[in-house]
């Protein structure tokens, strides 16, 4: 009698084991689900379009139109220099775009040495990019391909990275090298490696 | 005095009282028989001499807090601010969804959940557009997970003050249990292509915030969250769907998520660049710098409290490692010459806050607290001076060093940033 109720609980931990059994869901190639389960619809080239804005460093993603900085200055003035001041020199919260130092310099040292375009910003495709995604704050997207190109142009100019009657676009927009590009490196902190600690 | 039924303009004025601060101070003191506080939503509240002599109010709709409990975030700035989570109010370590810190870069956005979807393409077999709907249809994923701000920290490096609470120091991280969709699965369904590395997530707010993220990543545990501690996400934590990167810098959680784009290499947004990178000392700057070392703080004793007297309190906090488990948490009183094990008192959750315990007899001494935590890596919470070190006095996230509070002879409590 208590050996048949003991094989009883037994057999009912086993099944209980049995229907717990974890199922791994997060396995990228798991063979449990089907590869596609078939849900959601394809998206359309025009639903692609509409959204595809990204500006890669290579220039892919840039739109057709162009500009010069010489232009770009009064769309400046009208636009932007409400928040970051007539000269790109910030008016806190918002931040300085222009006129940081040029040269070695070491910014961990101060926080507040100037990060601007010409000595922080490693690709001139993503002023561009910033630009088009998020500003103005209050009217983002407001601006066309042809006015962002214009200021983005006007931005490098005062950095002096490009002339101010340099023609940007497509194609020369991705050609312009930012002295910040050899600044950056990958990140090296690996948590605990021989015992060494911190990065 | 009468117990009678409140007005709502006396509510109203309870309310102000409430938010004053008064409502506090004078609670305690059990010669106040009545006190009016007004909930959310208006109902009303009587707190009577004694709550057995008299019926409490009817069941509600929706719960609040106790008009005695009146934790709140610091919000920091407006459209681009930030609004920290008050560590010191909580027990255990999930942080209530409406606490959760916050860190906008163009507001809050409202978005109409039927209206919002998700656009998968680039290098893809099958460009996929995903509703809310499909989402849930998919197998769900459940796991508790903290999110830091990688700035997380900053003004206790930059310019620490002693009347310093741990909100102030370390408030911009917080813990939740996150459900969704796993994004392996996602990216299954739309076939990515093996030579994708990185994909961009972009959101819906009114900056299109995006970071390109490795696709390892996916394959690891990164997961399309829609539901937060039970419910629906918050707008503010990115209602209908955000991404979430377990262990990774807040900035890489994108929330309102809209599109995931598969490419070769990173996007190089100004997040991922101008914003978000490490200046190292001799000129570097240290990007893609995605994993939140380990942390913890002691959230008590801490400023503002007060020891009232000699004898037993609990030393008690959070730790949390984004390279996974916390594998135990170290406290000193005596500022880091001798370490004592704490008592951890939940699982060893991986990428997951955990609350530690350490009973103290304080003889009335000066002290000094600190905590340290260690991970399953074997990493070390470092010192402040250790970090300093090697980043500089004016790097810019990843602060994650030592916190100590100093307990004076009077019992009171003040903030020590150098560790």
């Amino acid at each position: 009698m208590l050996g048949r109720s003991v094989a009883a609980v037994l057999g009912a931990t086993l099944a209980m084991a049995a229907a717990c059994k974890v199922e791994a869901r997060d396995d990228y190639l798991g063979d449990k689900d089907p590869k596609q389960f078939s849900i959601g619809h394809d998206a359309t080239l025009a639903q692609v379009a509409a959204l595809d804005i990204d500006v890669s460093p290579n220039g892919a993603g840039l739109p057709v139109g162009s500009g010069i900085g010489r232009d770009g200055a009064a769309i400046y003035a009208s636009t932007c220099a409400s928040c970051h001041g007539d000269n790109g020199e910030g008016r806190p919260p918002y931040p300085q775009l222009i006129g940081g130092p040029k040269g070695d310099v070491d910014f961990s040292a101060n926080a507040k040495i100037p990060r601007t375009i010409g000595n922080y910003w490693p690709f001139a495709t993503t002023v561009f990019d910033y630009i088009r995604r998020a500003m103005p704050l209050t009217a983002p997207g407001s601006l066309s391909a042809d006015q962002t190109y214009a200021v983005t142009a006007y931005l490098l100019s005062r950095e002096g990275l490009i002339p101010d009657t340099m023609r940007i676009d497509a194609h020369s927009l991705p050609l312009i090298q930012m002295p910040a590009r050899r600044r950056f490196v990958d990140d090296d902190r690996r948590g605990s490696v021989g015992g060494k600690n911190v990065r | 005095m009468t117990e009678k039924p409140i007005s709502r303009r006396t509510l109203i004025t309870g309310a102000a009282v409430a938010a004053g601060g008064a409502l506090l101070t004078s609670l305690p003191g059990e010669a106040q028989q009545t006190t009016a506080s007004a909930a959310p939503g208006g109902a009303s509240r009587v707190v009577a001499g004694d709550p057995t002599k008299s019926p409490g109010a009817p069941t509600t709709a929706v719960g609040t807090r106790s008009p005695f409990v009146t934790p709140a975030r610091s919000p920091i700035g407006e459209i681009t601010g930030s609004s920290l989570t008050p560590l010191q109010a909580f027990s255990g370590t999930i942080t209530p969804a409406d606490l959760h810190f916050t860190r906008n870069h163009a507001g809050t956005p409202t978005i109409d959940p039927a209206k919002h979807t998700l656009l998968i393409h680039g290098l893809v077999d099958r460009p996929l557009e995903l509703t809310l709907a499909d989402l849930k249809r998919f197998p769900a994923t459940t796991h508790t997970y903290f999110v830091e701000c990688a700035g997380n920290g900053r003004a206790a490096y930059r310019t620490p003050k002693p009347e310093m609470t741990p909100q102030q120091i370390d408030g911009m991280v917080s813990n939740s249990e996150w459900t969704g969709v796993s994004l392996a699965t996602l990216f299954r369904e739309a076939g990515v292509k093996s030579k994708a590395d990185w994909f961009l997530a972009e959101g819906g707010d009114a900056c299109l915030m995006a970071r390109s993220i490795p696709v390892r990543k996916a394959r690891e545990d990164a997961l399309v969250a829609y539901a937060q501690n039970g419910e629906p996400l918050r707008p503010e934590q990115g209602f209908p769907i955000r991404l979430l990167l377990p262990g990774w810098e807040g900035n890489v959680n994108v929330k309102w998520l809209r599109r995931i784009k598969l490419g070769t290499d990173p996007f190089m947004t100004r997040w991922e660049t101008a914003k978000y990178s490490d200046p190292l000392p001799g000129g570097k700057v240290r990007w893609m710098s995605f994993e939140m070392d380990a942390k913890s703080i002691i959230t008590s004793p801490a400023y503002p409290e007060r020891l009232s007297g000699q004898g037993w309190w609990p030393i008690t906090g959070l730790a949390w490692s984004g390279r996974g488990r916390i594998t135990r948490v170290d406290v000193s009183t005596d500022g880091g010459k001798q370490w004592i094990g704490a008592e951890i008192l939940s699982p060893l959750t991986s990428k997951a806050m955990i609350r530690f315990q350490h009973m103290w007899q304080w003889k009335g001494g000066e002290s000094l607290l600190m905590s340290r935590a260690v991970d399953e890596t074997g990493y070390v919470q470092p010192t402040m001076a250790q970090l300093r070190a090697v980043r500089g006095p004016g790097t810019d996230y990843h602060f994650n060093p030592i916190r100590a509070w100093r307990v004076a002879a009077d019992g009171s409590v003040t903030f020590e940033a150098n560790t």
